[in-house]
């Protein structure tokens, strides 16, 4: 894959990353994975998603002991990570929002969206902010092309977004009560 | 017929709580599956689902049961793979499915896998879907609680656990060897054919992949009838199909429709025509991957495998992008050839050479820094790539720009006119001769 990879510009946030460790909760969750596949090797995508859940990205630390788990080599966990653009391996923005600049979004504006954002942070695409609160970056369709312009951040995406919900987005994110994404309903029973 | 009368696959979206297993039982729900474990057998729901003629829902349009039939008959591990990858720019409906109607997928895929009697079902959800991982995996714990999946399944004896795997944003994991090759731990690079998953897939064992929307066709086949489903569509393309609409129409998102409905009516019946002020230039029909067609184009054809075919592009996956007046079409090229160039895997050159070539092509042209030799070049980049590597990767993004270029080659041109200095050769076109 071409892309670039996680945001350039890491400095505040990563001072002081911390070891990796597992809980004990990690483990239970970690066996429960491994009995569900039928082998080992299988198991390190969803390995590697649940270390990077709890810890925000997969630390070396964290390759090791992955790669002595499923007895693969750590190359082969390196080249995972490296080959599919989700999994980060450093410390990430606490908010990392990802635009989408594919057809559709493009359609409908998105690109004056994604300035009008880097103006609103002051940093450009697959930049972070000194405070590590934001990284923004652009992002290959996410799969809300009849709701766009959209943006990921984390498990949930906003969709039909406009300058002003952007802002009031960001806003919400700074007060550190996100406003609720579009896809962030009725899961609870 | 009311247009709600086509709505077999969505008729639970938008309904409140209609991803609950107790809502979905209540409107009938798993009792397809009752029949086929309990009645039916494999090899007749196998037969039930080839007579349909439902066809695969991804974008290839194989037909399902044929699939199902390549499975070898003393295989004595069989696994069954549900692509719920949709990476296809300009498509989403599965994740309409997963959302708003999860356990008709589910069930779907347990009856599928029931018919090639694998022993575990992986559904493969992107990873850019993480909310919707979540609520699969929800609903496939309720699934086991109620005993349609594990062990013995309504006491037929048939055992089948299904897992449910996160991507983690590739959109090559969507072809379906590279789909398995992701969920065995490994980069999701696909396979040369033969041999086919159907006969050695997953670990080496034989394996079925089918679109999330082809297994949530199967309860409604089953519990209506061959002939209920044929009642909607045309003679090869039988049944609904999902269509994935956005763009500047009255009303985007998904609409599903009996195959072989003429594009006209579409449009102006269910999409309502264009939002106020724009106009119409062209549309393309199934996802980014299908030569486009202009707004002319379009209008005079019909919804289904075999009309788009004649008019020169596919129905693919149904992610259809309309296009208005206001936008130039060498800007929309780059924006796609940015993305196939970052998503090939790397692993054929024509593909990953050709796609960066094609990207870099355009993107000096619309720096104003293009000639007309390039745009011939851009055309020769695309014949020494299609057909030439191992997944149709390479032919998803020939299939745009060649379509671009013949359809709208007035506006590539002009922007060599307008350039100011037309200056030598552009420099990539430069090192390519040489």
């Amino acid at each position: 894959m071409n892309g670039t990879k996680g945001p350039g510009d890491m400095n505040a946030s990563t001072a002081g990353a911390i070891a990796f460790a597992l809980t004990a909760e990690d483990h239970t969750a970690f066996a429960k994975i491994v009995e569900k596949y039928p082998n080992r090797r299988s198991a390190l995508m969803p390995t590697l998603w649940l270390i990077q859940d709890r810890h925000g990205y997969i630390s070396d630390e964290a390759v090791t002991w992955t790669a002595g788990q499923l007895e693969v080599s750590e190359a082969k966990v390196r080249e995972i990570i490296s080959f599919y653009f989700m999994y980060r391996d450093e410390p990430q923005a606490k908010y990392v929002l990802q635009v989408c600049h594919n057809i559709s979004c493009h359609i409908m504006g998105s690109r004056s969206l994604m300035t009008h954002m880097e103006k609103k942070l002051g940093v450009r695409r697959g930049e972070t902010t000194p405070d590590g609160l934001f990284a923004l970056e652009g992002a290959e369709c996410l799969g809300a092309c009849g709701m766009g312009p959209c943006m990921l951040v984390g498990k949930h995406l906003y969709e039909h977004l406009t300058n002003e919900k952007a802002d009031e987005i960001l806003e919400s994110m700074r007060r550190g009560e996100p406003l609720p994404a579009d896809t962030d309903r009725d899961l609870e029973d | 017929m009311n247009r709600d009368d086509y709505r077999i696959l969505s008729k639970r979206f938008g309904t409140k709580d209609g991803h609950k297993l107790s809502v979905y039982e209540s409107q009938g729900g798993y009792t397809a599956l009752r029949k086929a474990v309990g009645t039916l057998g494999a090899a007749a729901v196998t037969g039930t689902v080839k007579a349909s003629g439902l066809r695969g829902r991804g974008g290839a349009g194989f037909p399902a049961g044929v699939k199902w039939g390549f499975v070898p008959k003393d295989a004595d591990t069989i696994y069954f793979m549900v692509n719920a990858d949709e990476s296809e720019p300009g498509t989403f409906k599965d994740r309409f499915l997963l959302d708003y109607d999860p356990h008709a997928v589910i069930e779907g895929s347990i009856i599928s896998s029931f018919a090639v009697n694998a022993c575990l079902c992986v559904i493969y959800i992107r990873g850019e879907f993480g909310w919707l991982v979540d609520r699969t995996q929800k609903a496939v714990d309720e699934a086991y609680a109620a005993g349609y999946l594990g062990e013995d399944i309504l006491g037929s004896g048939y055992q089948l656990d299904m897992i449910v795997h996160k991507g983690a944003g590739a959109y090559i994991c969507g072809e379906e060897t590279g789909l398995i090759n992701s969920v065995t731990g490994r980069k999701g690079q696909p396979l040369i054919k033969p041999p086919f998953p159907a006969v050695s897939g997953f670990l080496g064992k034989p394996t079925i992949v089918n679109n999330v929307e082809t297994v949530a066709s199967v309860p409604f086949i089953l519990n209506e009838g061959v002939e209920a489903y044929r009642a909607f569509g045309t003679e090869k393309s039988a049944g609904t199909k999902l269509f994935s609409v956005s763009g500047p129409v009255r009303n985007p998102g998904v609409h599903e429709i009996p195959l072989g409905l003429p594009f006209r009516d579409f449009f102006n019946d269910w999409l309502g025509g264009m939002a106020e002020g724009e106009t119409l230039k062209a549309v393309i029909m199934g996802g980014s991957s299908v030569p486009i067609l202009t707004a002319d184009e379009a209008m005079n054809t019909r919804l289904d495998y075999e009309s788009l075919s004649e008019a020169g592009t596919m129905l693919g996956s149904g992610g259809m992008i309309i296009i208005p007046g206001r936008c130039n079409m060498v800007e929309l090229i780059q924006v796609l050839m940015h993305f196939y160039w970052d998503e090939s895997c790397g692993q054929c050159t024509p593909c990953r050479e050709g796609t960066g070539w094609l990207h870099r092509l355009v993107r000096s042209l619309r720096r104003g820094e293009g000639t007309l030799e390039d745009i011939d070049l851009m055309s020769n980049v695309c014949d020494g790539m299609a057909g030439l590597t191992i997944c149709p990767l390479a032919d998803a993004a020939v299939m745009p720009m060649q379509s671009f270029l013949k359809k709208f080659r007035a506006e590539f041109e002009a922007l060599v006119h307008e350039s100011k200095q037309p200056g030598p050769a552009s420099r990539w076109a430069r090192e390519f001769r040489s």
